[in-house]
């Protein structure tokens, strides 16, 4: 069987869309990458709500600001290694201190991004995004859920960020009856108690994958999608991490204050449990295409097999 | 609330005293964008824009964006003149549980549209507000206040190449020429001129007054209303530490604030200058 794939950034092209037609007050900015971000669409259908502002991020940021406290709702998007990148105290202050509503979608993120070589992998949004007030992180394992996530995050009142793929990835959230809801954890895999593994992004599907192959070896994983980063979901992570003894993480991000970094600081807190991290490990990566990329730096099921066979270790 | 002339002369110096008597209580602060701005803020809030401190959320409101927040002392003492809030509550700036933050911060104080600090911002601000009152036909206009400094930061230029592109003609950006920054002149920081030029290059109409001096001013914003088809700066040449001697033209009262003793000069040179007023 061969599965269908789509890159995440349509998913929330399709919703910005959507969310124009329905409401007037959404606008959406970008700097110069609009067919990039999927902007385009409601670029087209919408000129009188939409803004082109050139390679200028961090003017992006405050002119959606500006719009934003004018009872609209922006959207804004670039590539994620440029904004959030490039626009962090603009996004911080103009943003996040105004509480303003204006979200942020980051798109080809990660080393998934492939042969633009490391200058364009961004590898530490999460971890920037994910350390301001007033801020929702998300993101989303496949175009579906990129779908849902951007409809869910037109909710809030207040500044979030989404971060999507240009990648062609695997599309199965829909057909496994995962429903997106901000901030709820999606149990996706459970069979077994040997250990959890974590999953945001691309790798919740290469995370499925390893553990199908680690069933073989007798070892049985619960898989987890975390696509919400923050607010992220206590209940979950400790519920699992309790049952299983045992949890990875896996995203492609540093393992530095990321998804890693995110489930630590909660386990440390409610339930210390013996995790390891998968991800990169504070270095850049370089150009290839994503499955090459993936493949090198153990970001794949297979490195993903790996790391759970590391992670058994720990566990007596 | 519209003053006359002589009446705008009277509120600049009172905002001027309230500045001095600010920094001395809050013992931190910056007096010489401060002190350099009160007359223009005087004009704009009692004389020029269209507002209604009664309703800070009047949608139909011009909007003042203040770029440079770290001369808020002169924003908040306007705004509380003119009555957006008390003028008691303008001693408990940069207090612990105060309105008045250090720099401002939207949704504390009636009146105050934009979180602001980090220089640069609030400029893209007024262009995106700009954006929508003119795509949605509104009459409102922005109003925004920039350093002369702040225009180091790259961001800026951002915002002026996009409010030239969308004609943004409801933009009337005012920059304090004050030729001072934290580290010294602006000529030796990092030098600005030709700066009128730099706007008209960059597709803006040019007004230079003398940002003092309150029928320059008013005249240069009537000019700055009729002008249509591209964003206007106002370059309005001031002096930093307006109206008190020891701080006048000197960059090393940027960002520092008098103590006891020279608050009590200052507002004795600026009681002076209020007689000198009263009786013109």
């Amino acid at each position: 069987m061969t599965i269908v794939k789509k890159a995440t950034r349509d998913g929330f092209g399709k919703a910005l869309l959507e969310l124009g037609e329905k409401d007037s007050n959404v606008w959406a900015v970008t700097a110069d990458v609009s067919e990039s971000t999927r902007t385009h669409w409601f670029a087209e259908k919408f000129p009188d709500r939409f803004v082109q502002v050139g390679v200028a991020e961090q003017n992006m940021a405050g002119v959606a600001a500006g719009i934003a406290s004018c009872g609209k709702m922006a959207f804004i998007s670039a590539f994620a290694a440029f904004s959030p990148g490039r626009n962090f105290d603009q996004i911080r202050v103009s943003l996040c201190y105004n509480d303003l509503n204006v979200k942020i979608h980051g798109s080809h993120a990660g080393a998934s991004v492939g042969p633009d070589g490391a200058s364009h992998q961004i590898l530490e949004d999460i971890a920037l995004m994910r350390a301001l007030p007033n801020m929702v992180v998300v993101v989303p394992a496949d175009v579906d859920e990129a779908h849902q996530a951007t409809l869910a995050v037109a909710q809030l009142k207040g500044p979030a960020y989404i971060r999507t793929s240009r990648e062609n990835s695997p599309v199965f959230t829909k057909d496994m009856g995962s429903v997106f809801h901000l901030g709820k954890a999606n149990v996706l895999v459970e069979d077994g108690d040997d250990i959890v593994i974590f999953a945001c992004g691309l790798q919740v599907y290469e995370a499925m994958e390893a553990a199908k192959a680690l069933k073989q070896q007798n070892i049985n994983c619960t898989v987890v999608n975390i696509h919400t980063i923050k607010p992220i979901d206590v209940e979950t992570i400790v519920k699992y991490a309790k049952k299983c003894g045992l949890v990875l993480t896996v995203e492609d991000h540093q393992i530095e204050g990321g998804l890693g970094g995110a489930v630590a600081e909660v386990l440390c807190e409610h339930c210390p449990t013996p995790m390891k991290r998968v991800g990169m490990r504070s270095q850049f990566a370089e150009s290839g295409n994503c499955s090459e990329l993936y493949k090198k730096y153990g970001l794949d099921a297979v490195g993903i097999q790996k790391g759970v066979i590391e992670a058994m270790k720990l566990k007596r | 609330m519209k003053l006359n002339i002589k009446e705008l002369k009277l509120m600049a110096n009172t905002i001027r005293q309230d500045i001095v008597k600010m920094l001395v209580e809050a013992k931190s602060g910056h007096p010489g964008g401060s002190l350099g701005m009160a007359s223009v803020f005087a004009v704009l809030y009692f004389h020029t824009m269209r507002h209604d401190p009664k309703t800070p959320d009047w949608e139909d409101r011009d909007r003042m964006v203040l770029s440079n927040g770290h001369i808020c002392p002169v924003l908040y003492a306007t705004l509380a003149n003119a009555g957006y809030f008390p003028k008691s509550e303008l001693m408990s700036l940069r207090k612990l549980g105060s309105k008045l933050q250090g720099h401002p911060h939207r949704g504390n104080v009636p009146g105050i549209e934009n979180s602001s600090g980090p220089l640069g911002q609030g400029v893209s601000q007024a262009v995106g507000m700009a954006i929508v009152s003119k795509r949605e036909k509104k009459s409102w206009k922005v109003y925004s206040v920039a350093g002369d400094g702040e225009l180091n930061e790259g961001q800026v230029w951002e915002g002026f190449m996009l409010a030239s592109k969308y004609k943004l003609d409801n933009l009337i950006l005012i920059i304090d020429r004050n030729n001072i920054q934290i580290d010294g002149t602006t000529d030796d920081v990092l030098p600005l001129e030709p700066l009128a030029d730099k706007f008209r290059s960059f597709g803006w109409a040019v007004i230079e007054t003398a940002g003092n001096d309150v029928s320059s001013l008013i005249k240069a914003f009537t000019e700055a209303q009729a002008i249509s088809g591209q964003p206007i700066a106002i370059i309005a040449k001031t002096m930093p530490g307006k109206g008190v001697s020891f701080m006048e033209g000197r960059f090393d009262w940027h960002g520092k604030a008098p103590t006891k003793e020279q608050g009590d000069l200052a507002l004795k040179e600026l009681e002076n200058e209020r007689k000198l007023l009263e009786v013109a």
